[in-house]
């Protein structure tokens, strides 16, 4: 157990917690908004898949990490904007739409993987930004100052959001169509517009999410995801609907997860328990929501479409 | 400034407003009165664009007046309280104020903004509020304040106000009938919505009467009395003051001693309560809403256990039972938060009627239940107390509120128990059938039952209890004879200016 507690493992775990955390944190943020303003999306994971092989595949055959990313938004704005269209104005049981959005996000994601590209092939990853400076700095240095670009800017999102729904008049507006739509309707905000909006940020998040996974992984594979779209779910209760609970849930995911395949290297973990040992992650996700779910409530409105005068 | 023609609203099943019109000059307070369900919601909804009107135009200055929106009724200087507000409890009185309004900063929030014009109109309306505090710390009183704020920050020229002080206490409604009476004498226009006769005698200009979505009368407050609006309500003349003739108590049926009784956050909410009521009374508990009523009735009906002291009914001691067994000593109780714990939505009427009795032999004939008995016993407890629902096998959940209270009064008033506790008896329910339940609660005395009643409305408290005992921080200030005792004195008390205290 000792050769855990060197520096090159505990750097490791660290560093690969964080790049773990990422996608999750990504998609959770995205669905906050969703969230905030009385909009339970399930189809996240659906859209991460999907964002997942379009930022592939647009990476295979660019061969820019950027470009992927660009069409991992693209695919994320239109499944958020078809989702915004079954859950506020068709007023679609939101459990139910969101489970056929992830469905067909899983079915569709491989079909075109199996049509178009078949065998997985490699491709090129976000380039490395070691931060001048910091980055030198033993132990932390390589734990949070050699990323690449896509993990700083998915940390800058964090304060973003608490921005935008603390102090914009949209966030304020958010979260008056979240607790009592009737109230902010009464006063003219637009109830639908507000979860178009918010629907759709959700959906281009998720859609990022999945194009960060892939092309961070430089692969694909049939549900590449492994329902990170739900745990990024589950970890929006676990945060209390707020940002940086949810950067703490992510964060915490992300190293339990990275801690387990550290000692699957390392061999501290016997290979026959290693499916096992997969499962952790979520069970310790699961357990710390119970805790912490309990002492907070969600938005009044969450999954109650609204009608005026109903 | 405003004028309402010929609205007419349909609902399914429902005609809501038929052919009304109503009008609204600058400086004056235009009453709507009626029952619950007469359609006055319904009418000011569509003058305020939640609703659309099937027929009808409105005009505003003797233009035509185009409203769908709330929005359209916002920019035309018309404000409304709404029977229900319209508050965000998770944001600040700021927030809530500023929401859909333009910000003055661009996308940022302008809350400093809004925060110092709502401490001005604040200051100069009397309307004491803090513009950070969120709407769930607040009382409703406080919240209401926000609402008067929210639409005069709107600088609203017509201010709607429907129901406001169904929610308030005595000494709240004085302070918002200042306010309002300033905003009247600003040159606004007041709609006014209630059913409580004095409380429209005391602020309006002119009254209009409105009776299952019709217009029934239009007066001016000046020499209209309550019995004549009263008559106009109901469509029939009511007597505003049971009668009622000399009580005869006898033995004590409730006995209260040194009752002490927490409430939910673990604070003293009943303060060592000594009280006994005879058999052949009726007992008025009066005093401010929060003061340990409710605590004190939940923990005779064995809702709620005492922390200490001792409740006798008909000899026995009941705490520590649960309220099956406490209605087994021969407790009726009717709760005050009916619809939570007096009915059961997914019941059917009847079921509901008969809900503490089903074990009763009348009601079963061989171990089965006898619905035609059953049926004859519910039809004509739905007629007396008038409960109106379609049939007997519609479910509880159907009803209108006032009808659900109905409902269960009929069904806690139906026996003769030994002892009835009745919360509120009458609070939303109409005045017709407040005549009925009064007159019910006064026979079941003569029957011999022992009546505690907890109620808020002093007109109900004078004119139904034998001897009104006043509560104040969970204490009874003191037991006072409803014939010579003054409304004055038993205000003061409720306000905890004790008998004793003054006396020495
Ligand atoms: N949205 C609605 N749908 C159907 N019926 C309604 C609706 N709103 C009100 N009603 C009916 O219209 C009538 C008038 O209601 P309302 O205007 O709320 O009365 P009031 O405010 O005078 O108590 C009632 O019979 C009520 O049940
Ligand atoms: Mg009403």
């Amino acid at each position: 157990m000792s050769e855990l507690f060197t520096q090159a493992a505990i750097v490791a775990v660290v560093a690969g917690g964080i790049r773990l955390a990422v996608p999750l944190l990504v998609a959770s943020l995205g669905e906050t908004f969703g969230q905030r303003s009385g909009v339970l999306n399930l189809g996240v994971d659906g859209i991460m898949l999907l964002g997942a092989f379009g930022g592939y595949y647009a990476v295979l055959q660019s061969g820019s990490p950027w470009l992927g990313l660009l069409v991992g938004i693209g695919i994320g704005f239109i499944m958020g904007l078809v989702s915004a269209l079954m859950a506020v104005t068709l007023k679609a049981e939101q459990g139910i739409s969101g489970i056929g959005v992830y469905l067909f996000g899983l079915g569709f994601s491989d079909l075109l993987f199996q049509k178009w590209v078949g065998t997985p092939r490699p491709i090129p990853k976000f380039p490395k930004l070691d931060i001048p400076g910091l980055s030198d700095i033993p132990w932390l240095g390589e734990m949070f100052f050699q990323h690449s670009v896509v993990i700083y800017l998915a940390f800058a999102a964090i304060p973003l959001s608490m921005w935008i729904i603390n102090k914009t008049t949209f966030g304020m507006n958010i979260r008056a169509v979240g607790e009592n739509p009737e109230a902010a309707d009464s006063l003219g905000v637009s109830v639908s517009r507000v979860r178009w909006s918010t629907v759709t940020i959700g959906g281009t998040l998720a859609g990022i999410a999945g194009a960060i996974l892939a092309i961070d992984l430089g692969i694909f594979q049939q549900n590449i995801t492994n329902a990170q779209g739900f745990i990024a779910i589950a970890l929006v209760y676990f945060g209390a609907w707020r940002p940086l609970g949810i950067m703490l849930g992510a964060l915490l995911y992300g190293l339990v997860n990275a801690l387990v395949l550290q000692m699957k290297v390392l061999e501290i973990i016997p290979p026959d328990w290693s499916d096992i040992a997969a499962m952790t992650p979520a069970i310790i996700t699961i357990l710390a929501l119970v805790v912490v779910a309990t002492r907070f409530s969600p938005p009044s409105a969450l999954t109650k479409p609204f009608t005026r005068g109903a | 400034m405003l004028e309402m023609k010929g609205i007419t609203k349909r609902f399914p099943g429902v005609l809501a407003s038929d052919d009304v019109s109503f009008d609204v000059y600058p400086g004056e307070v235009h009453t709507l009165l009626g029952e619950n369900g007469a359609g006055k919601s319904t009418l000011m909804k569509i003058l305020y664009g939640l609703y659309e009107a099937d027929e009808g135009e409105v005009l505003l200055n003797g233009e035509p007046l185009d409203i769908h929106e709330p929005t359209d009724a916002i920019e035309h200087g018309i404000g409304m309280i709404h029977q229900h507000f319209m508050l965000v409890p998770t944001l600040t009185v700021a927030e809530n104020v500023a929401l859909g309004l333009r910000s003055s900063k661009g996308v940022r929030t302008d809350l400093d903004v809004v925060s110092a014009r709502i401490l001005e109109l604040s200051e100069i309306y009397g309307l004491k509020v803090d513009p950070n505090a969120f709407i769930w710390q607040m009382a409703v009183g406080e919240q209401q304040r926000v609402e008067i704020i929210k639409a005069l920050y709107r600088d609203a020229q017509l201010l709607i106000l429907d129901e406001p002080t169904a929610v308030l206490t005595p000494q709240e409604v004085d302070q918002l009938f200042v306010t309002l009476r300033q905003l009247r004498d600003d040159g606004r226009g007041l709609i006014f919505i209630s059913h409580k006769l004095h409380e429209v005698l005391a602020l309006s200009t002119r009254i209009t009467v409105l009776r299952h979505g019709r217009v029934t009368g239009s007066v001016s407050a000046e020499g209209a009395t309550r019995e004549s609006l009263a008559q106009m309500m109901v469509g029939r003349a009511v007597k505003l003051a049971p009668d009622k003739t000399e009580a005869h108590p006898t033995d004590v049926k409730l006995a209260i001693k040194d009752l002490r009784v927490l409430r939910d956050r673990g604070e003293e909410g009943v303060r060592g309560v000594d009280l006994e009521v005879r058999a052949g009374e009726i007992v008025g508990v009066a005093g401010v809403s929060g003061n340990g009523q409710m605590l004190l009735a939940e923990a005779i009906a064995g809702l709620r256990t005492p922390s200490e002291g001792s409740i006798r009914i008909a000899g026995t001691e009941v705490v520590g039972m649960n309220p099956k067994e406490v209605r087994g000593t021969g407790l009726s109780y009717v709760p005050e938060k009916r619809m939570k714990d007096g009915a059961i939505s997914e019941f059917t009427v009847s079921e509901n009627l008969l809900l503490i009795d089903h074990n009763e032999s009348e009601y079963l004939n061989h171990g089965l239940y006898d619905f035609g008995t059953i049926n004859e016993h519910c039809q004509q407890l739905v007629e007396e107390y008038t409960v109106k629902t379609p049939t007997l096998d519609t479910p509880a959940r159907n009803l209108s509120g006032g009808n659900i209270q109905k409902m269960i009064i009929a069904r806690e008033l139906s026996g003769t128990p030994e002892v009835l506790v009745a919360a509120q008896p009458t609070r939303g329910v109409d005045i017709g059938a407040a005549e009925y339940i009064h007159k019910r609660l006064i026979e079941q005395r003569d029957e011999s039952t022992a009546i505690l009643m907890i109620s808020e409305d002093l007109d109900e408290v004078f004119g139904v209890s034998d001897r009104v005992a006043v509560m104040y921080e969970g204490e009874i200030m003191g037991i006072v004879d409803p014939k010579t005792a003054t409304r004055e004195e038993v205000g003061l008390m409720m306000a905890g200016v004790g008998r004793e205290q003054t006396g020495g």
